[in-house]
């Protein structure tokens, strides 16, 4: 694994798998009653936060005192970049800090790629999200969720995701997500189908290892996973549709579309969610929808990676050898 | 713990076995034995094998004391990685299963399980993986072979075979259930 995380393209299909495979016997750690490990005992992590974030702060903040790391949270409003701080000099203060690790989230595209490659700190970089352009850990909750789903949690270590067909729904064209989540499940082996209305496709998409629709119900009956994804009003600066009436209409996942799900097929949302836009209560509601164990998931996939980083003196190998 | 640490290899022929697979059955009986004997009927034994070996002698010793008390013996795994002592000196290894029976180790006599006795670093990490898991009445601990040069003050309950050796030596222990036959093997380290 190389030291950062910044892209879900820079995983290796053994990265990937020996990551969900870490995160499997992590969240065997959730059902005890003392939910914490001294592997990072002493390590000091921050999470770096410019943009507003509710579950994946917490989110990493739980798994890394899981992990017994000091964690130093740092959040743009009433701090030093309020004032006009730059990227930099915050840097350069957590470096003269010792800190061990940066979880970063940033409203622009690149700034933890910048903050890895600059030479302003040593430590490890984590992207926690940058503006439209990666949220790995994302990514990996939800191959973890789907692998967990539709394999099973013990029949699905050491397996990646070949052949599932996965399905994402919605605003492509400002998200991070969808965009982390191609690569992946590629890298995994799965076939990628985005659907969206025209204007909310990105340039560019035909270079993605993906397919691209613009009707949903012809790729329902052919998912064994959809992932809806939310309207992103606040990156929104035109009118990419006309109406949300006519938006969740033609793609927002009701109890009928629902059922034209094969039976196994599981519904996935990376939150917030909202209710009658993309997705209707009915859905959201039931069994099928795994919205709430993705947000658990979420911890014992960030605890894995930060182990996987972290836990030693360099970053973990994966093992090449047949065992 | 050093035992994993060299990496596999192919065995070296002056490698010779100290014990063969009858002698390695012979020896979990008599364990088995002094198991019942010690716990006086093991009624609340609790079995940990420590991976990979580890779990696969505890399953065995499992069964013997099944035959000898007719009752179901808790039988689980213990993995150790994330509380070694050397975590800072090599990359993250891959984590191994933890699998504690349903019932638990509260109060109850848990025998760790592992295949050698070396430094007794491995041990005293299962000792503190334990802790956050539960409060057992007593820990006990039964290897197939202990070879000394103990670092910490970590002894063993039940011995399979003490074998004395000297550091430049190797002992390996290959179990049908991981390596397709059951030896322990002494061997010189390579480049010795």
């Amino acid at each position: 694994m190389q030291r950062h995380l910044i892209s879900a393209a820079d995983l290796t299909r053994d990265d990937a798998v020996l990551i969900l495979d870490t995160a499997e016997e992590m969240a065997r750690v959730a059902d005890r009653p003392i939910k914490k490990l001294p592997t990072l005992r002493g390590r000091t992590i921050v999470n770096l936060f410019f943009e507003d974030s509710t579950r994946t702060r917490i989110s990493f903040e739980a798994a890394e005192k899981r992990l017994s790391a000091d964690v130093i949270n740092f959040t743009a409003k009433g701090s030093s970049v309020s004032k006009g701080e730059s990227l930099k000099d915050t840097a350069q203060t957590l470096e003269a800090m010792g800190v061990d690790a940066v979880v970063i989230r940033h409203g622009a595209s690149g700034a933890p790629y910048r903050l890895a490659n600059s030479g302003w700190i040593d430590a490890a970089v984590i992207n926690a999200g940058d503006g439209t352009h990666q949220h790995p850990t994302q990514a990996l909750l939800d191959a973890f969720t789907v692998r967990r789903r539709l394999l099973g949690r013990d029949a699905g270590l050491g397996q990646d995701l070949s052949g599932k067909r996965i399905t994402i729904v919605g605003d492509v064209l400002h998200s991070r997500v969808a965009r982390s989540n191609v690569d992946l499940l590629h890298t995994l082996g799965a076939e990628v189908t985005l659907v969206a209305p025209p204007t909310l496709v990105p340039v560019g998409v035909d270079t993605w290892p993906c397919t691209v629709s613009y009707d949903l119900d012809s790729a329902l009956p052919k998912s064994d996973a959809v992932m809806m994804l939310r309207v992103q009003r606040e990156r929104m600066n035109a009118a990419f549709f006309p109406t949300e009436r006519e938006y969740s209409r033609r793609y927002g996942l009701d109890g009928d579309r629902m059922a034209r799900l094969p039976e196994h097929a599981i519904v996935m949302h990376p939150g917030p969610m909202v209710r009658g836009m993309e997705i209707t209560a009915e859905v959201a509601d039931s069994d099928r929808c795994t919205a709430v164990e993705q947000v658990a998931n979420g911890v014992s996939i960030r605890m894995a990676v930060l182990y996987l980083l972290l836990g030693g003196n360099e970053p973990a190998q994966t093992r090449t050898e047949e065992k | 713990m050093d035992k994993h640490d060299t990496p596999a290899r192919p065995q070296a022929s002056d490698a010779r076995p100290v014990l063969e697979g009858p002698d390695i059955a012979r020896v979990l009986t008599r364990i088995a034995h002094e198991i019942v004997e010690r716990a006086k009927g093991a009624d609340d034994v609790v079995l940990l094998g420590i991976p990979t070996r580890g779990v696969f002698l505890a399953q065995r010793l499992a069964a013997k004391l099944e035959q000898i008390t007719d009752r179901t013996i808790p039988v689980g795994s213990l993995d150790i990685t994330m509380y070694r002592d050397d975590l800072r000196m090599h990359p993250p290894r891959a984590l191994a299963r933890t699998d504690i029976p349903g019932d638990g180790i509260d109060g109850r006599l848990v025998v760790l399980v592992d295949d050698v006795l070396f430094s007794g670093r491995t041990i005293r990490a299962a000792l503190d993986a334990l802790n956050d898991i539960g409060r057992p009445r007593a820990v006990q601990l039964a290897v197939l072979v202990d070879r000394g040069h103990r670092e910490l003050p970590i002894r063993a309950d039940y011995v399979g075979k003490n074998l004395p050796t000297s550091l430049r030596e190797t002992v390996k222990v290959q179990l049908a259930e991981e390596d397709g036959r059951d030896t322990v093997l002494l061997g010189a380290k390579a480049g010795q």
